[in-house]
C-alpha cells in the first residue's frame, strides 16, 4: 500500500524529507489507521446490502403488500405483511415530537445562551448535557409507569373540547393513554436535550457584533435575537431538528413500553392504536421464525433509509452553513 | 453636500422617540406570574379540573397573556413584545424542567425501594415473576462484559480513524469516511442489532450471545469516538507536530508520542462518553442477547442479561414486584451512566490540553 | 438635529474591575471630537457608556450622569433602547447583517420604529445610501446581500444604517482600523461632511486620522496596567497636536511614549 503523502496537517520540510524514507513504523500506522476507516466504510456499506438482500427475500415472498398492508402475519402461511400502519406511527409520532420538542428546545436554548442569569447559564448546560445522556429505556420506564396515567385528564379534555377536530376524538376517553400521542410527548422529552444543545451551541457562535448591530439601533432583546441570532442560527436550528428527528424516527424501547399496539391506522392519535418501525420489530422478534426475522428486516431497511436521509439533509445543511460561517470570519 | 441637505427636506421623517419611557416597575415580572398563578389555581378549584398539569398550563398561558395586556398598555407594542418573548422563553424552560426533573425524581424515589446490598449481589435465579427478591448482579456482569468488548472494539478502530482523518487523510476517501461517520451516528439501534442479525446470527448461524450484541453496540460506538477524538486531535497544535517533525522523528512516532498524548484527556473523555450512551442501549440486545435469568459469565456463548433490558423486561412482567425490581434497575444504570459521565467530564478538565482556551 | 452632550463624574465597571474614572467632558453640537490613547485606556468603554452600551458587556456598570441636551441617560425612567435610538453607534469591524440585503441592512432601523410604508423607506434608504457616498456604488445591487461587498463599502453601509435613523450623535468606534487607506479616506471625507448634520465622536489609535478630522479631541491614559484608565486633557484638535498643556500628551502624540 502506498504511504500517503498528500498530508495536509504539518507543511515542513521534514515532511517531505520523510516522504523519500519509507520507514515501516510509517507504513505500518498510516496503513492501520488507513484501515480502520475503510473498515468503517465497509461496515456501513455491508449494513445496507446485508439488510437489503435479507428485505428483498422477504418482501418477494409477501403476499400483502409491502407498502400498504396493515397487518404483520410474516410467520403465517401465506405471509401476509405490510408497513403501513408502522410507516404512519413513525411519522405522526414524530412529527409530534417536533412540534412540541423544537420551539421549547428553541427556547432552552436561548434562555440559557441570553436569558438566563450569568451564574446559571453553565451549570444549565452541564445539567442539560447530562440529560442527554439518560437512557432510553428509562424514559420509557417513566413514560410507561408516570407519564401514561398522568395524561389521562390531559386526553380527556382533549377529547371533550377538541374532539370535533376528529384527530383529538378518542374512543374511550377513560383508558390509558397507551396512544401515539403519548408516545410523541414521549419522544418529545428525549429528544428536548439534543437539539437543545445544538442549538445552544450554535446561538453561542452567533458574533457578538451582529447582536451590537442591531442593539446600537434601538432593539430590543427580541428584536435582536429576531434580528441578528435566529437569521445566523436558522440551518443551525434545522440541522439540530433533524438529529433529534432521526433519533425520534429510530427510537424503539420508549415506544414498546408506552404503545399499546394494534395494526389499524387511524387519524385519531389518541387512541391505543397503531405502531411504528422499531417497535414492530421489538414486539414481533420472540415470536419471528426464520422468515418472520427477515421480514421484520425488511421494515428495518425501511427505516435506515428514513434515517439516512433525514440525517444526511442535516448534516448537508451543517456543512453549507460552515463554508457560510467561514466566509463571514 | 447640498443635494443631500435638499434631500432631507423632502424625505419622509423617521419617528422620534422620547428617552425616558414608562417602564413596568422591576417586580412587574415576578407580580404577573404570582397573579397568574394564584387566578389558574382559583380557575382550577372553581372548574374542577384535577390535572395539575392543566392548572399549570392556564397560569402560563394567563402569564403571557397578561404580560401582553399589560406591557402594552404601559409600555407600547415593542416593549411588550419584548415581555412576552422572556416569558415564553423562561415558561419553555420551566415547561421542560418538570418533565425532566419528574423523571429523575421519580427513578430515584422509587429506585431506593428496594435497592441495597441484596439487589446488587443476586441474580434471578430461582425468583418467580410475580414474587420479591432477586437483583441485578448477572445484568451487572452482562453490560459489564457487552460494553466492554464493544468498546475493545470501537475504541481503537474508532481512535485510528480519527487518526487517519486527521493526519493523513486527504481526497475522497478521507471526504466519504467523514461523511459516513456522520451519517452512521444517526443509525437508529435497532438497525445495527438487525445487521448484526442478518450476518452473524442468519448468515453464519450463530446463536445468541453477549458478544452479538456487542458488536451491534460497536457499531453505534465507533462513529462517536472517531468524532470526538477528531475533534481532540484538531486542537493539538501544528507547532507541536512540526517541532516533532523537524527533530527528524519519524511521523508516525510524532503521532503516538507527541500528538496523541496530547490529546489524551479529551480522547478518554469521548471514549468514556460513547460507552456511556451505548451502555443504556437495549434494543440491539432485545434481538442478539436476549436476555438471561441466570448468571452467564460467558459473553460468547448464550443468552446474557443486561441492564438496560432487564428493565424492559420486568417492566413487561406487569406487576408490582417487578415494576419494583425495575425502578431499582434503572437507578443503577442511570447510577452507572452519570457517574461515567461525571468522571469523563473531570477527566475533562484536568487533562485539558494547554492550549490557552 | 444634533445635540450637545455634557458628562460629569462618569466611571465604568466591568463586574469589579473600574475601566474608567471619573470623566467629565463637554461635546458641542456639530462638532467632531476624536478620543485618543494608548491601548486599555478606556476609550472604546467610554464610548460604550454614551449611548449605554457598555451595560450590553456581561458585568458592564456605570456611574455617573450623562446628558444630552440636559437629559441624564442614566436617569430614572430613561429605557436604554430609546437612548441607543437617539445616539447611534458604527463599530470597529463592518458589521452589516450577513442575512439581510443592502437596502434591508439600512432599512433595519427604520422598520423597528414603524416606518412601514414601502415608499418611504424607499426614499429613506436612498438618502442615506447617498448620505454615507455608497448609493452610486450599491444603487443596482440592493437586493444582494450587505457581506458581499467590500470592507470599506460595508463600513460606509453600517453608517448609512446608523444614520437612516437620524440620530442626534454618531458614535464611532475606530471605524477605519479595519480599512485599507483608500477606503479610510473615504470614511474621513464621509465624516466631514456627516458633521453638518450630527454630533460626533471618533474613537481612533491613529493620530494622523484624528488631526484631519477632529475638531477637538480628547487624550485618555492610564497610569498602569489593571488601572483604570482617565480622561488627561480636551482641548482643540489643533492646540492638542501643536501645544498641549499637560507633559503626558505631548510624549504621547511625538511618539515618546513609553
Amino acid at each position: 500500500m502506498a504511504i500517503t503523502t498528500q498530508n495536509p496537517t504539518p507543511p515542513t520540510a521534514a515532511k517531505h524529507a520523510g516522504a523519500n524514507v519509507t520507514r515501516p513504523g510509517d507504513k505500518i500506522f498510516s496503513g492501520l489507521s488507513r484501515g480502520s476507516g475503510i473498515l468503517l466504510l465497509v461496515v456501513m456499506a455491508s449494513i445496507a446490502i446485508f439488510l437489503t438482500i435479507r428485505a428483498i427475500n422477504a418482501i418477494s415472498k409477501d403476499h400483502g403488500n409491502f407498502l400498504t398492508t396493515f397487518e404483520w402475519n410474516a410467520n403465517a402461511n401465506p405471509p401476509v405483511f405490510g408497513i403501513a400502519v408502522l410507516a404512519y406511527g413513525t411519522i405522526v409520532s414524530s412529527i409530534i415530537a417536533m412540534a412540541i420538542a423544537v420551539p421549547i428546545a428553541v427556547g432552552i436554548a436561548l434562555f440559557i445562551s441570553h436569558y438566563a442569569p450569568r451564574r446559571l447559564a453553565s451549570p444549565l448546560s452541564y445539567i442539560v448535557d447530562l440529560l442527554a445522556a439518560v437512557p432510553s429505556i428509562i424514559y420509557g420506564l417513566w413514560g410507561a409507569l408516570f407519564l401514561v396515567p398522568h395524561l389521562t385528564g390531559l386526553n380527556m379534555w382533549l377529547d371533550e373540547y377538541l374532539g370535533w377536530t376528529v384527530v383529538f376524538e378518542k374512543e374511550d376517553p377513560q383508558g390509558a393513554a397507551r396512544s401515539i400521542f403519548t408516545v410523541g410527548i414521549l419522544l418529545a422529552i428525549m429528544i428536548l436535550p439534543i437539539i437543545t444543545n445544538v442549538s445552544r451551541e450554535v446561538f453561542r457562535q452567533v458574533p457578538r457584533m451582529h447582536e451590537e448591530a442591531a442593539l446600537a439601533l434601538g432593539a430590543t432583546r427580541w428584536e435582536t435575537i429576531r434580528m441578528s441570532v435566529l437569521p445566523f442560527a436558522r440551518s443551525g436550528i434545522i440541522s439540530a431538528s433533524m438529529l433529534g428527528l432521526g433519533r425520534a424516527l429510530g427510537e424503539t424501547m420508549a415506544v414498546a413500553t408506552v404503545l399499546s399496539a394494534a395494526p389499524i391506522l387511524s387519524v385519531h392519535v389518541l387512541d391505543p392504536v397503531g405502531g411504528t418501525f422499531s417497535q414492530n420489530i421489538v414486539a414481533k422478534f420472540g415470536e419471528a421464525n426464520e422468515f418472520g426475522r427477515d421480514a421484520l428486516i425488511a421494515s428495518g431497511l425501511v427505516l435506515f433509509v428514513i434515517t439516512l436521509l433525514v440525517n444526511g439533509a442535516a448534516r448537508a445543511i451543517i456543512a453549507k452553513r460552515k463554508e457560510y460561517s467561514g466566509a463571514n470570519a | 453636500m447640498s443635494h443631500a441637505v435638499a434631500d432631507k427636506r423632502s424625505a419622509p421623517a423617521v419617528p422620534q422617540r422620547a428617552l425616558a419611557q414608562r417602564r413596568l416597575p422591576k417586580w412587574a415580572p415576578a407580580g404577573m406570574a404570582a397573579g397568574a398563578i394564584a387566578l389558574a389555581v382559583g380557575i382550577g378549584i372553581g372548574a374542577g379540573l384535577d390535572s395539575k398539569l392543566q392548572w399549570g398550563l392556564i397560569a402560563v398561558l394567563l402569564f403571557v397573556l397578561g404580560t401582553y395586556t399589560i406591557a402594552t398598555a404601559v409600555e407600547g407594542r415593542r416593549q411588550a413584545k419584548d415581555r412576552v418573548a422572556t416569558s415564553v422563553v423562561w415558561a419553555s424552560f420551566i415547561l421542560a424542567a418538570l418533565p425532566l426533573y419528574s423523571l429523575i425524581q421519580t427513578t430515584v424515589s422509587k429506585g431506593v425501594k428496594i435497592l441495597d446490598g441484596a439487589f446488587l449481589s443476586h441474580s434471578m435465579n430461582g425468583v418467580l415473576t410475580i414474587g420479591e427478591g432477586g437483583g441485578v448482579y448477572h445484568a451487572i456482569i452482562g453490560t459489564l462484559e457487552q460494553v466492554g468488548i464493544a468498546t475493545a472494539i470501537a475504541a481503537p478502530i474508532g481512535m485510528l480513524t480519527a487518526v487517519y482523518l486527521v493526519e493523513y487523510g486527504k481526497g475522497r476517501l478521507a471526504l466519504a469516511v467523514t461523511f459516513f461517520v456522520d451519517v452512521m451516528t444517526g443509525i437508529p439501534s435497532i438497525v445495527a442489532g438487525l445487521f448484526i442479525l442478518s450476518t452473524w446470527n442468519l448468515l453464519l448461524g450463530f446463536g445468541p450471545s453477549g458478544f452479538a450484541g456487542a458488536m451491534a453496540l460497536a457499531i453505534l460506538m465507533m462513529p462517536v469516538v472517531v468524532r470526538s477524538t477528531e475533534e481532540m486531535l484538531k486542537l493539538v497544535p501544528n507547532e507541536l507536530r512540526e517541532a516533532s517533525l523537524a527533530l527528524g522523528v519519524p511521523k508516525w512516532r510524532t503521532i503516538v508520542k507527541v500528538v496523541i498524548p496530547t490529546a489524551i484527556g479529551g480522547i478518554t473523555t469521548g471514549v468514556m462518553l460513547a460507552v456511556a450512551r451505548i451502555a443504556g442501549e437495549s434494543a440491539p440486545i432485545a434481538l442478539l442477547v436476549f436476555g438471561n435469568n441466570l448468571i452467564n459469565n460467558d459473553p460468547f456463548n448464550g443468552p446474557q442479561a443486561s441492564l438496560p433490558f432487564y428493565i424492559f423486561q420486568q417492566y413487561q412482567n406487569g406487576n408490582d414486584a417487578s415494576y419494583d425490581r425495575a425502578w431499582a434497575a434503572a437507578l443503577v444504570l442511570i447510577a452507572f451512566v452519570m457517574i461515567l459521565n461525571l468522571m469523563a467530564r473531570g477527566i475533562a478538565r484536568w487533562k485539558a490540553p494547554k492550549t490557552g482556551r | 438635529m444634533a445635540k450637545r452632550i455634557d458628562v460629569s463624574g462618569l466611571s465604568a465597571y466591568y463586574g469589579g474591575f473600574r475601566a474608567i474614572d471619573d470623566i467629565s467632558m463637554n461635546i458641542e453640537p456639530r462638532t467632531v471630537t476624536a478620543f485618543i490613547g494608548p491601548s486599555g485606556c478606556g476609550k472604546s468603554t467610554f464610548l460604550r457608556t454614551l449611548n449605554r452600551m457598555h451595560e450590553v458587556t456581561p458585568g458592564g456598570r456605570v456611574e455617573g450622569k450623562v446628558l444630552l441636551d440636559d437629559e441624564n441617560l442614566y436617569g430614572p425612567g430613561v429605557d436604554p433602547v430609546s437612548v441607543r435610538r437617539t445616539v447611534g453607534m458604527v463599530f470597529q469591524r463592518p458589521n452589516p447583517f450577513p442575512t439581510m440585503s443592502v437596502y434591508d441592512n439600512v432599512a433595519a432601523g427604520l422598520k423597528l420604529n414603524g416606518v412601514k410604508k414601502k415608499s418611504d423607506l424607499d426614499t429613506i434608504v436612498e438618502k442615506s445610501l447617498r448620505g454615507a457616498n455608497l448609493w452610486n456604488e450599491v444603487k443596482d445591487r440592493l437586493n444582494k446581500p450587505g457581506s458581499g461587498l467590500s470592507g470599506g463599502q460595508q463600513q460606509r453601509l453600517c453608517i448609512a444604517r446608523a444614520i437612516a435613523v437620524e440620530p442626534q450623535v454618531l458614535l464611532m468606534d475606530e471605524p477605519c482600523s479595519a480599512l485599507d487607506p483608500i477606503s479610510t479616506l473615504a470614511i474621513e471625507d464621509l465624516i466631514g461632511e456627516l458633521k453638518e448634520r450630527f454630533t460626533i465622536v471618533i474613537v481612533t489609535h491613529n493620530m494622523q486620522q484624528a488631526a484631519r478630522v477632529s475638531d477637538r479631541t480628547a487624550f485618555f491614559n492610564l497610569s498602569a496596567v489593571g488601572q483604570p484608565g482617565k480622561l488627561i486633557e480636551i482641548d482643540d484638535t489643533e492646540r492638542i497636536f501643536s501645544n498641549p498643556s499637560v507633559q503626558a500628551t505631548e510624549d504621547y502624540i511625538s511618539g515618546r511614549f513609553g
